[in-house]
């Protein structure tokens, strides 16, 4: 099973003492057209290491969905190569399906069964299945074994999908949106259901269109937009990476055209965007940045309405690069 | 309690569970029977229907010996003869009214011949030659009326009733019902099931498993048939205990019909499911593939009541195939090498729809 399947060219050298593990998901100009006029994923390359959480970040119709489709093999790509754990589709097939764990976006599991069957259901198609109870308990849903399916509340079904991805004991986790729609304690719980996972050694691909979730869960992301990768790297890494850790916004109590050209004359000010009131400003040294905004502004008589501080985000970095905002509500 | 918890999660080396290869076959059949055992309405139309209908209608179509005949007569000199000749038969009542009236009466069903007394003695009758209670009664009253004015019989003719199982109504209806419900049973069961699954995205989500594909398919088909067993063994016990009605051939014979039959139309119900994505459409196609064999195909009178001209027709359809299978087995204790014709029609259905329903199928 744990043939090494990667290619020379590809370990990477800075590990000298082992050997790398194989890449668990290697994609290369993968491509989805739909119609021959969609486009809903233009070729995107992604490299998803054994053992890490790797998210893909992006707004609803980005083409997350699309992607991770591809890759569980539910979805033919229009062109571009894949591999899973070393094996690709064409001719891997039900035995790689026996590695992987999925859960889709959006499932509807049958009502009549209760959580026990239907996790018995599940596991009855792997060779080698965890046994219902332990996952029951690991995912906190053993009260509920004997419920009906369709007496489950939202974040309990949600807990259910992933534990009948669980059930088959995958080495990789394929999770579409695992928390949308759910209270912040359900996400807490599933996330931790996440990092025991991985901490056991599995590998798991998720997407998700929540920041937070992204920046406290995932190791490695990739921002998607339009069917295209435009960032990739660890979430520190890609805020880092905009060149300042905090975010000063000022917004000026009446109209002031000149806030913006102002703000980009700030000595240490790495990136400026407008916004609907004033002006956002990122800086690596708030200490040295924001006493020099505030005695330029006055200098010039602009009055501010309102002035606030905070760490930069990943949707600063989505922002950054799109121009947009990644959620709309 | 919770970190308790996660540790007994952590600590202990866990076991696996180890599955051979029918494991999945199993899992699925065994699903599908706790869905169907805990659907109210499957039980209902399953079997309570059937037997309701079969009951209702043995009920309304009960063959009892003909009754007496309600006949009038026009008002009139001879009408007082007439009636005192008639009153003098058993099977006929006979009642006296002004000419209108008793035209009217008869219109309404209440009386089955008008007699019209004639000057001179003799009666003209009035009856609907549409209508066989109308036909009886002109001769029973003519024979009467015949005897009464003196002709003989110069042939000695005596009569003895002959009643048997096998030529009443419900001798008909219960094979046809039993056809029915393997039809409805079998589009239903299969069609509407993947339809809901495919909605919820239940059919995808057990494609990313190992699941065979083959097992799904394999465990829909066995459910059915388990289903189909009792269908029959209580639709013809219900028949055999209380409308007593004699089974001429073997039950063997009559299960082996059964499975054809069952997964015939399963395979149809394939067929119509292989691309629908909302229930609601499916539901359409269903009744649009079944309504024609509803009408035609012999369920609750015989087809040969429509034109000569269209009973080759006729008989190309699935269910008319097995229905008439069903009724030469139980009614006339036919063998099943006598049934070859019928049976390729049923098994040319299922197996055509079977290749193309294999051929257009979406899972998701």
């Amino acid at each position: 099973m744990e043939k090494s399947a990667t290619p020379a060219g590809l370990a990477a050298p800075d590990r000298a003492a082992s050997p790398p593990p194989p890449a668990a998901i290697r994609c290369r100009g993968l491509r989805k057209t739909y119609d021959g006029k969609v486009e809903a994923v233009r070729g995107l390359d992604l490299e998803i290491r054994q053992g890490e959480c790797f998210g893909l970040l992006g707004p609803n119709g980005a083409g997350k969905t699309t992607t991770i489709e591809m890759l569980e093999g539910l979805l033919q790509p229009s062109g571009g190569e894949m591999e899973i754990l070393g094996q690709s589709w064409a001719g891997a097939g039900r035995r790689l399906r026996q590695q992987l764990g999925i859960s889709l976006q959006e499932t509807r599991l049958s009502e009549k069964l209760t959580v026990r069957e239907t996790l018995r259901l599940f596991a009855s198609f792997y060779a080698e299945a965890r046994r219902p109870e332990r996952v029951m308990a690991e995912l906190e849903l053993d009260d509920k074994a004997e419920a009906r399916v369709g007496k489950l509340s939202g974040g309990q079904r949600q807990r259910l999908a992933v534990a009948t991805a669980l059930v088959g004991n995958p080495r990789l986790l394929f999770l579409d949106e695992p928390t949308t729609g759910l209270d912040p304690q359900s996400r807490r719980q599933l996330w931790e259901v996440v990092r025991r996972f991985t901490r056991a050694g599995g590998t798991v691909l998720l997407t998700t269109h929540y920041m937070d979730e992204a920046e406290r869960l995932c190791d490695r992301l990739a921002i998607v937009d339009q069917g295209r990768i435009i960032a990739e790297g660890a979430p520190r890494e890609l805020i880092h990476h905009l060149g300042g850790e905090h975010v000063i916004e000022a917004q000026t109590a009446a109209p002031a055209p000149e806030l913006a050209e102002i703000c980009r004359r700030i000595p240490g000010a790495q990136a400026v965007w407008p916004t609907a009131e004033g002006c956002q400003l990122q800086v690596q040294r708030i200490e040295d940045s924001l006493p020099e905004l505030l005695w330029q502004l006055q200098a010039r008589g602009i009055a501010l309405a309102r002035l606030s501080t905070r760490s930069t985000s990943l949707e600063d970095v989505f922002v950054q690069l799109t121009g947009r905002q990644l959620r709309q509500d | 309690m919770q970190a308790s918890e996660e540790k007994t999660v952590t600590a202990a080396p866990e076991t696996l569970l180890r599955h051979g290869r029918w494991a999945g076959y199993r899992g699925l059949l065994w699903a599908r029977l706790l869905e169907l055992a805990r659907e109210p309405e499957v039980i209902f139309w399953v079997f309570a229907f059937p037997l309701l209908l079969a009951m209702g209608l043995g009920l309304a179509f009960r063959q009892a010996p003909v009754g007496k005949t309600p006949v009038v007569i026009s008002a009139g000199p001879g009408a007082a003869r007439l009636r005192h000749w008639l009153q003098a038969q058993p099977r006929i009542t006979a009642a006296v009214l002004p000419a209108a009236a008793a035209l009217d009466q008869f219109r309404l069903g209440r009386y089955d011949l008008v007699i019209v007394p004639q000057p001179g003695g003799g009666v003209l009758y009035r009856y609907d030659p549409s209508r066989p209670e109308s036909v009886l009664a002109r001769r029973r009253v003519d024979d009467a009326l015949q005897a009464a004015a003196g002709r003989r019989n110069r042939l000695a003719a005596r009569s003895r009733p002959y009643r048997q199982p096998g030529a009443r109504y419900i001798d008909f209806l219960i094979p046809g019902l039993l056809g029915m419900n393997l039809m409805n049973s079998g589009m239903w069961g299969v069609g509407f099931a993947l339809v809901e699954m495919r909605q919820r995205k239940l059919l995808k989500r057990l494609i990313a498993t190992p699941m065979r594909r083959s097992d799904f398919l394999l465990a829909l088909a066995s459910s059915r048939l388990l289903l189909m067993v009792v269908e029959v063994a209580l639709l013809l016990g219900v028949g055999v205990w209380i409308f007593s009605i004699r089974v001429l051939g073997s039950w063997a014979t009559i299960l082996l019909l059964g499975v054809l039959g069952a997964v015939s139309f399963g395979a149809l119900g394939l067929l119509t499911a292989c691309r629908a994505q909302k229930i609601e459409s499916v539901s359409g196609l269903i009744n649009v593939v079944m309504m024609p064999m509803w009408v035609f195909s012999g369920v609750f009178f015989s087809y040969q009541r429509f034109p000569r001209i269209v009973w080759p027709l006729i008989r190309l359809l699935p269910l008319t195939a097995l229905n008439d299978a069903l009724r030469a087995v139980i009614l006339q204790g036919a063998p099943l090498a006598a049934q070859g014709g019928r049976l390729l029609v049923l098994a040319a259905w299922g197996l055509i729809s079977f290749a193309l329903a294999l051929r257009g199928f979406r899972w998701s």
